[in-house]
This record gives C-alpha cells, structure tokens and sequence, in this order.
C-alpha cells in the first residue's frame, strides 16, 4: 500500500485513488497513462501534503495527473514540477457521480477481452488501489511477472471504448473470485474483494450485486471459526459458533433482505440465502435443512441442465438431500454427478460425509481417502487424511 | 551457499527401508504427529536462515509432447508403471555445505509414521545449479 500522505487516513486515500482514475479515463484519458500519472500524483502527494494539505484531495490528484499526461505528452522534463504542484488547485470540472465513476474503472478492469486473472490484477491495482507487490504476494508470484500481467492488461484495454456498459456479471466474478482466492495470511483480498463489493453496490441497484456482497458476508463472519490454533480445518458442523462474527452477519443478512425484496432473485442472492440459513443456527443440530434444501432447488433450477451447467451447486444440494431425506438419497444425487466431478476431490469428500451421516464408517474412509488423493491444496489434503484415518479407526466425527 | 532440493517421493527410488499403508489409514494421533512434524521442519529451516521454499506437489500426472504441425498436443495421464519416479513434494534450502544438506535430509527422514516410530523414507538431495558465472575465472 501506498504511505498515507498526512490528513488522510489509509481507508480514505484508497476511496480517492479509483474516484481519481476513473475521472480521468472517463475523460477521454488513456487507461494506461492515466494509471502511470496517478501513480507520480500520489509519490507527489507524499512529499507536498504534509507541509501544503489540499483543500480538496481528489481535485489536487485530478490536477497534478492531468499535468503529468500533458508533461508526458510533451515528453519534456519538467523543470518547475515542485514549484507548480504546490500551487495546484484544480480548474473545475463537471461534478460527475462518484458511484457511477466506480463502475466505469470496474467495467474497464474487468472487460471480456481480458483472462480472469488479468481481470483480478488490473482490478486490484485500478480500484483496489492495491500496490503491484501486495498483488504478487497475495498470488505467490514474483512481483515482475505480476508487472508484466497488469501492463500487458492495460495495452489490451487501452484500445476498448468505454462508454457502452459493461457487463456486470463478469464483475460480480471477478469480485468473488478475489474473494475465493483471499490468502488471508498475506494480503487480506477477502476483505479486499468485500471492500469492492461495497462500493460497486454504492454504483449499482442490481441485485445481484448486492447478493454477492451479502454473500462474502455471511462467509466472511465464519472465518475465525475455520481454523484451529494449529491452522487445521474446521468444518462448519464442528466450528465454536461463538466466534463468528455476528456484526458481520447482522448486515449480510440486511444486504440480503433488501436485494431479495426487489423480486429478481439469482445465484449470487440464493448462495447467500444458504448461507444466511447456516449462519442462523445456533448448533448445528439446529440448521434449518429443509428451508436449505428449498434454497438449492432454486439455484439448480437456474439452469436447465445442472448436472453440466452447475455441478457444484448440484454438489451442494445433494448433501441438503442427504440431511432432510437420508444420506441414501443425497449419495444417489452424487452418483449423477459421478461423470462432471468424479475426478474431484470435493465430490469424494461429500461422499465420504454422507457415508458417514449413515454410519458408514469404512465407505466414508474410502471416500476420504480418495479425496484426499485429489486435492490440490495441502490443508484439505491434511483434513482429509484425518478425516480418512478418524473413519477407518472407527470414530464418528 | 549452495542450495538444495530435499525431494519426497509418493514412489520411487530404492526399496523402502521400513514399509508402511497409505497415512490415511495410520491411526488418527500418528496422522497427527506426522503433519505437524512437517510444519516443525519448515520452521526449523525458518529458525537456522536455511529456508528457501517448500512445496507439495498433486499426484496426479499427466505426460505431454508436441503433437506435431497442425496437431493437438499428444497427452497422456496413465497408466504409468509403478515402478516410475513421482516426486511428492520437496524443501529448497540454503545452507553452507553438502554435509549440512544431507544432515537436514536424514532429519526429514526421521519423520513420525505408523506408531510414533521413525519412517526412515528416502529422501532424494538434489544440488540446484547457478544461472550465472561465478566472478572468477573458470578452471
């Protein structure tokens, strides 16, 4: 993260950086100049603000940018860059929608043109603010290589027009795949991802917007139950319900009520249905799973073919299945699932939990055991083994 | 300072000197003893400044080749022979000697299996050669 220039806090200074940007594309700017001028605005910042505070931060970024496009334009040196940007105070501009400059920064980041994972990068260096280290660090990659990733990113947006709307639904994917990859241990992109959600619902009234914030919420609030002291898995039937955070819940459950009361449900609203639902029982004896189960056949029912166009929800509904109708049923459900996901290691590791909801202990740790083989992540592999050698010794969980 | 690579294997390498099952059908306390073993080594490494990378690899394998021109990659992901080579994981380490390395390795190798007792696996030490020329002149 960039140092705080004095008078404005981290939280602030990053809200300013996208508002900032998105003035200047929306503009008629260059995506990519733009980005580079801010970056030079912002190192300027650092070393003005804290004698000469601005009166108003953004019009001071806006105007010192805007000076550097026009230097870098001239491709002249600069001599008098200090004496000016003292005295930089903005020509006034239209007033333009903060929310609506959001969305703009976003649909640029996230245009179809781009792999997923340029669309992640150029978001969370374009609105999240987020410095081309901190991204690396949160992907395990060398911070050239993610340099390359966002430069590459920015040449492919330069040429796009920008003023036809983007398409949502890739930046409600974008944002959740942020969220679903958030290595909490390095860069915190979880809260990074929910930060963004937030403001894309100060930008938009779609609903499903609103769905996927509630969404993170709800799943968010439950991390500090998800790991034990010694970093081992706990799942959700297992976990100390008392240190989930109930003030995070409290507002994904009222982000969810006000999306569901606009009547245009979707998958990001019906996933954060589910987990509201599991949020709400005090034990897990308690877990409503029929209304669960309700829940699941909406979301299978958004596509005509789930089996193929939504094996994981289906995944999903089968365990629901195998709590309100017998782990025979919810194991019958995965047995068509056999031919998408039988090489998967959650499709096992559901499996193994049916068998074991059934007393099955051998066939759960078969299942377990197969799961653990496949999984591409050495905390579920280690869960998994515990969970193969727990059943094969013959305790229940 | 040298840097090596303390490879696991899934299989391969000479015949095991103690046989064991599978981990996952251990007891549950030895599972337990043996994973935390592993996190132990990596902050040893952490602790003497000799740590470099760790890592664990899928075993799940699939073969490649050029298909040739105007042809699909040729891909093949079994069945393998069991005999073949298939790296598990490993430990990148920096340290000051041969000696040192292979003094690490055994220590890996001490690890915890089936009832508390040493697994004596095989641990294969593999030298990582330098990109670039050293600053004095070659022999």
């Amino acid at each position: 993260m960039i140092t705080e220039p004095a008078g404005l806090d981290d939280g602030a200074l990053r809200a300013l950086v996208p508002r900032v940007l998105a003035g200047l594309v929306r503009r008629g700017e260059d995506f990519d100049a733009a980005e580079d001028a801010l970056q030079e605005a912002l190192l300027e910042a650092l070393r003005v603000w804290p004698e000469h505070p601005p009166q108003d931060p953004r019009a001071w970024l806006t105007a010192v940018a805007t000076r550097r496009l026009i230097d870098s334009r001239r491709s002249e040196a600069a001599r008098h860059r200090r004496e000016e940007t003292v005295h930089a105070e903005p020509p006034s501009g239209p007033v333009i929608e903060e929310g609506d400059d959001t969305l703009v920064l976003l649909f640029c980041c996230c245009h179809p043109d781009l792999a997923p994972a340029s669309q992640v990068a150029l978001t969370l260096r374009a609105v999240g603010g987020l410095t081309t280290r901190e991204i690396a660090d949160a992907f395990f990659v060398p911070e050239a290589t993610m340099a390359q990733r966002i430069s590459r990113a920015k040449r492919t947006v330069r040429e796009r027009r920008l003023d036809q709307p983007g398409d949502l639904a890739v930046v409600l994917r974008v944002l959740y795949l942020i969220y679903t990859t958030g290595h909490a241990d390095r860069v915190d992109l979880a809260r990074e991802a929910i930060r963004l959600a937030r403001q894309l619902t100060l930008a938009t009234e779609e609903p499903e917007a609103r769905g996927l914030l509630a969404l993170m919420l709800l799943n968010h609030a439950r991390l500090p139950a998800r790991f034990d002291e010694a970093g081992r898995i706990v799942t959700l039937d297992r976990q100390d319900r008392g240190l989930w955070d109930t003030r995070e819940i409290a507002e994904g459950v009222r982000v969810l009520q006000s999306a569901l009361a606009l009547q245009r449900p979707g998958r990001y609203q019906i996933e954060a249905a589910i987990a509201a639902l599991h949020d709400d029982a005090a034990t897990a004896e308690e877990t409503d799973w029929p209304q669960i189960l309700a829940w699941y056949d909406d979301l299978v029912a958004l596509t005509g073919d789930p089996v193929r166009q939504d094996p994981a929800g289906a995944l999903g509904r089968s365990v629901a299945v195998g709590h309100v109708r017998g782990p025979a049923a919810g194991l019958r459900e995965t047995d068509r699932l056999r031919e998408v996901l039988g090489d998967r290691h959650r499709w096992h590791a559901v499996r193994g939990h049916l068998h074991e909801l059934g007393g099955d202990l051998p066939a759960a740790a078969t299942a377990y055991a197969e799961a653990a083989r496949r999984a591409t992540n050495v905390a579920e592999r280690d869960h998994l083994v515990r969970q193969a050698a727990r059943a094969r010794a013959g305790r229940a969980d | 300072m040298p840097k090596y690579l303390l490879l696991k294997h899934y299989r391969g390498g000479p015949e095991a000197y103690r046989s064991v099952p599978p981990i996952d059908q251990w007891a549950p306390e030895d599972v337990e003893a043996h994973v935390a073993f592993q996190h132990h080594v990596s902050e040893l490494l952490e602790e003497h400044g000799e740590y470099v990378d760790a890592r664990a690899l899928a075993p799940a394998r699939t073969f490649v080749r050029y298909g040739g021109p105007d042809a699909a990659p040729v891909t093949t992901d079994g069945p393998h022979p069991e005999t073949s080579d298939l790296v598990a994981g490993w430990w990148m380490i920096d340290v000051d000697s041969y000696e040192r390395a292979i003094e690490l390795a055994a220590y890996v190798s001490s690890e915890p299996g089936p009832g508390g007792e040493p697994l004596y696996e095989w641990i294969d030490v593999r030298e990582i050669m330098w990109e670039r020329p050293q600053t004095t002149d070659a022999e």
